[in-house]
């Protein structure tokens, strides 16, 4: 791991640490500290949309084929879109697999 | 200039938030504060002062709601004492962290066990380090004129400002007070403007996590900020000078020009040593009494410049750090003589715990007690003034 030196000036920091730009959090990569992640069975899958709605980081994106694909750079492995699926199409796996 | 009016103090306290005019006072009741707060909801209530005053259900849901408040921009009100205070704390660091510029009366009274309602410093200790800015009235005229002050340092720095008199003593005592002018207030304070604050059309985050890249950072920031409100608090009081016709300073000195021994108190209590500096030196001994009126940032220059030239200094605690070096004045004072060429001795006692008296001749003992330091090393470090044995 390489040593943490700091993101951003103290200097440069918004009185309070604000967060002075909307919406920025997309930058702020959150799925390196996952465990398992979850795969989609296509075959299974019917495309109602419920993991999209019902994950909370979100990190659900909605295909051109209608799939909805989960986006790895987000998630964090909470596994909620597994256990809500109501066809079974989506399983955890370790991350080492 | 405004009328001099004998007022019970918390009144007076109360009448000054009105004049800065407030839009939000948060508070719960609690003992010596109430009169304060209960004077605020009653102008409220009968239209004297236009504000929001929300009766919270806990001292932890007053200050969250001055939080709240705060961060749209409100001006905002809030007042505890001792258990009330310690009920709050996790959002007193908040508060500060948040830079939001709340003002804070405390009426200071010791913590329980055993339940006591008196007045010691033992609240107002255990957010010393919390970032607030924290001054010390000695008298109800003081105590007023800090809340003009801490409503025009809070907003100029953005930081939450804690002013400190004492339960009872000062807080329930009526006394000859000058009430300024609206007029004056508000050429003193202008409406609050915050350059970041809770808006739906400007929407921005407060509050979010300080992951370890970063939040060193919010600390530094922090710490910059504090030290550089010392500036503005003086500046504040100078503006104060020219319009009210007071003069406050961050460290209060009496007879310290030529003193041999020196004595260091916050609050109140520097009143009755002061009495006692008199009765010294009509017996001969150059002793002299150093008051801190601002606690947080530590006046530093201001403190070592009060010193003068003592050989000793008896530095008077009015709470006990438990087992540490010495009470929370005593080990601040020593850490800031460690950084100077200054090395008077200093004996450190703890005295008027919860209320109890010290007298004229207590503090002419203590003078006595700093005297026989110089030549004989004290067997302590630091000692409760008074217990019975
Ligand atoms: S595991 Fe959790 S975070 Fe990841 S996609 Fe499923 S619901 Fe979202
Ligand atoms: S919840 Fe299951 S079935 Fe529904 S869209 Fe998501 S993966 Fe497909």
């Amino acid at each position: 791991m390489p040593k943490d030196t700091g993101l951003v000036s103290w200097k440069d920091l918004a009185p309070g640490m604000y967060i002075t730009e909307p919406g920025n959090s997309v930058k702020f990569k959150t799925g390196d500290w996952r465990s398992h992640r979850p795969q989609l069975d296509k075959e299974k899958c019917i495309k109602c949309g419920q993991c999209y709605l019902l994950c909370p980081e979100p990190a659900y994106e909605e295909n051109e084929e209608g799939y909805f694909i989960c986006n790895l750079m987000y998630c964090k492995g909470c596994g909620i879109c597994a256990a809500i699926c109501p066809k079974g199409a989506i399983t955890m796996v370790l991350e080492e697999e | 200039m405004g009328k001099r009016v004998a007022k019970e103090v918390s009144i007076a306290v109360a009448d000054a938030v009105a004049q800065c005019r407030v839009d939000v006072i948060s508070a719960y009741p609690i003992t010596p504060q109430t009169h304060i707060v209960e004077h605020l909801a009653e102008l409220v209530n009968n239209g004297e002062l236009d504000a929001e005053y929300i009766p919270v259900e806990s001292e932890h849901a007053a200050l969250s709601a001055c939080i709240g408040a705060a961060a749209t921009g409100a001006r905002t009100f809030t007042s505890t004492s001792a258990q009330g205070l310690l009920f709050m704390y996790e959002n007193i660091f908040i508060a500060s962290a948040l830079r939001l510029p709340i003002v804070m009366v405390i009426a200071n009274r010791s913590i329980s066990a055993p339940i006591s309602i008196w007045n010691d410093h033992s609240d107002v200790m255990t957010i010393r380090d919390s970032g607030w800015i924290q001054t010390f009235a000695e008298n109800g005229q003081e105590a007023v004129d800090l809340v003009y002050h801490a409503y025009k340092v809070a907003e100029k720095c953005l930081l939450p400002v804690a002013v400190n008199l004492d339960g009872f003593i000062v807080t329930h005592v009526v006394e000859p007070i000058e009430m300024p002018d609206q007029e004056l207030v508000d050429k003193y304070l202008p409406p609050l403007k915050m350059k970041y604050k809770l808006d739906p059309k400007k929407p921005i985050t407060i509050g979010a996590i300080g992951v370890p890249e970063i939040y060193t950072e919010a600390k530094k920031a922090l710490d910059e900020a504090l030290k550089a409100s010392y500036k503005v608090i003086v500046q504040a009081w100078r503006e104060f000078e020219r319009l009210f016709g007071r003069k406050y300073q961050p460290v209060e000195t009496y007879k310290m020009e030529d003193a041999e021994v020196g004595m260091i108190i916050m609050g109140s209590l520097a009143e009755t040593a002061m009495n006692a500096v008199n009765e010294m030196r009509k017996k001969g001994k150059k002793v002299g009494l150093i008051r801190f009126r601002l606690w947080r940032p530590f006046p530093m220059q201001d403190f070592l410049k009060a010193l003068g030239k003592v050989k000793a200094l008896c530095v008077v605690d009015r709470a006990v750090s438990h087992c540490s070096t010495g009470g929370p004045v005593g080990i601040e004072v020593r850490s800031a003589l460690y950084q100077s060429n200054k090395r008077p001795k200093v004996l450190n006692l703890i005295a008027g715990l919860s209320g109890r008296d010290v007298t004229v001749e207590d503090f002419m003992e203590m003078f006595e007690m700093t005297y026989e330091s110089i030549s004989k090393k004290p067997k302590f470090s630091y000692q409760i003034y008074g217990v019975k044995e």
